[in-house]
């Protein structure tokens, strides 16, 4: 897969999805945020079938029988390569300095770290960061519109979907010009790692919700407007 | 040591200092009272930063250095938050906030269910996510508040050995008892209002009746399935 396969690939489920979204009509006393959550509650009924029949299973081993120093590694070469993309959308986001910052890290732990194996900056006072091209978008003053439930991506908003093909068009990951099947793997092991490491946030909202669709939604727009403001929320009254 | 005074109409005078046994009466019940009354004091006086480190800090230690909480044992860990956070949160606000403007229509009767079945929800959850800590520690932020503030925003975050800080606010109001605890933000949702929604979509289908109903039935489900710690890989 090249690195605008993916890309490539998203962009037709997204035309895909928005047709079906559009094709449903709105749900009539919902949520002014969340037109289509009739369409968005199938998707997550689908997502939750094949999350709870293969992924999370997957993840639930890892977590289990992988030592922890290997889950650790893991989680941080992974880490390394994202803080690439966050350390641009920092710059893009006129935030030179945790732009540079996230270079420092990259460098850092490319180097000392060992490839990105360990993550020696953030003892050193780097702190990780994360961001993406929907935050960028954000800050540059689009607006989230609908929240949306992507097929197997999950939770997001009209204006982070048009983010995403850009996060995956320059996926650090795709950048390495490696077979197919290394690279298939490579996707397939930080797919467990992410859902592994969502594992305890996952578990909570199954034993908090009484509507998980609902309170996974409620809890994601606050979250997602928390991130593209860096935690810099003032309490809302 | 109170003396009574065998006769009221006598004048008794107190055996250990020269003055009138009632005047010693009472100022020994002053003393026995402040002595009692000191500690609560000073407790209502403890900074709301300094109250949530001071909690927050403390379970972090227990949950780290109990082998019984380690190992996922529910009433243990019940115990726990009920002894040590409990005292700290006013429920009944935090209810009273997520149940939002049809607070008013409900009966005392249904306020106060309302108010049990959700701190019993509330503490089934943070039990299960109290039974995840392993390495973890805190930082805190510096408080933005004035003196005369009756209500503050505390704000920590949970540094993990891998990925992003998670952020942990706590949103506390001045009450003659100390501050009180009455929302929490989890990264970057407050728990109140990630459930008004859930709250108001079931009393639209089935009224307050239909709300209490459906906590206790999560309640009980929780009960008979204790949330699984994570295994320690």
């Amino acid at each position: 897969m090249t690195k605008s396969t993916a890309a490539r690939w998203f962009l037709v489920a997204l035309s895909s999805l928005l047709l079906g979204a559009c094709a449903t009509p709105p749900s009539a006393g919902g949520d002014p945020r969340d037109p289509y959550e009739n369409f968005n509650r199938k998707v997550f009924t689908v997502n939750a079938v094949v999350d709870r029949a293969v992924i999370k299973p997957v993840a639930r081993g890892y977590t289990n029988y992988t030592p922890e120093f290997i889950q650790n590694t893991v989680g941080n070469f992974f880490g390394n390569l994202a803080d690439v993309w966050t350390a641009l959308n920092n710059y893009l986001q006129f935030k030179p300095r945790d732009g540079t910052i996230d270079v420092g890290r990259v460098l850092i732990n490319s180097t000392l770290g060992i490839a990105g194996l360990a993550d020696v900056a953030t003892p050193l006072g780097l702190p990780k960061h994360e961001e993406d091209f929907g935050q960028t978008l954000a800050v540059w003053g689009v607006k989230s519109g609908p929240y949306v439930v992507l097929p197997l991506f999950g939770p997001s908003t009209m204006r982070d979907t048009f983010g995403k093909p850009v996060d995956l068009y320059a996926d650090p990951l795709g950048q390495f010009n490696m077979s197919t099947t290394y690279e298939y793997s490579a996707r397939a092991v930080r797919l467990v790692d992410d859902r592994a490491r969502a594992l305890p946030a996952t578990d909570l909202i199954e034993q908090a919700s009484l509507d998980p669709y609902q309170f996974m939604r409620d809890a994601y727009l606050q979250r997602r407007e928390a991130r593209v403001r860096d935690g810099n929320v003032d309490s809302e009254k | 040591m109170f003396i009574i005074c065998p006769n009221p109409l006598a004048r008794c005078r107190s055996p250990v200092f020269d003055i009138p046994m009632k005047i010693f009466n009472f100022l020994f019940a002053l003393l026995l009272a402040s002595a009692t009354l000191l500690p609560i004091a000073a407790h209502a006086q403890e900074a709301p930063d300094a109250l949530i480190k001071r909690v927050s800090e403390e379970i972090l230690r227990i949950a780290k250095t109990d082998k019984q909480i380690q190992a996922g044992n529910q009433q243990r860990i019940m115990e726990m938050v009920k002894e040590k956070i409990l005292p700290y949160v006013n429920f009944q606000r935090m209810t009273q906030l997520a149940v939002g403007r049809y607070w008013r229509d409900a009966t005392p009767e249904q306020q106060a269910a309302l108010t049990e079945e959700f701190k019993t929800l509330l503490i089934y959850t943070y039990s299960g996510a109290i039974s995840q800590i392993r390495n973890q520690t805190l930082e805190f932020k510096p408080m933005r508040a004035a003196p005369e503030d009756t209500e503050v925003e505390v704000r920590s975050s949970v540094i993990q050995q891998r990925g992003e800080p998670i952020q942990l606010n706590y949103r506390l109001e001045k009450t003659p008892n100390g501050w009180k605890i009455f929302d929490v933000n989890i990264l970057g949702a407050w728990l109140v209002q990630t459930y008004r929604g859930s709250f108001a979509t079931e009393i639209q289908k089935g009224g307050v009746d239909g709300l209490i109903k459906s906590l206790v039935e999560r309640n009980k489900r929780l009960e008979a399935s204790p949330p699984k710690p994570a295994l320690k890989g």
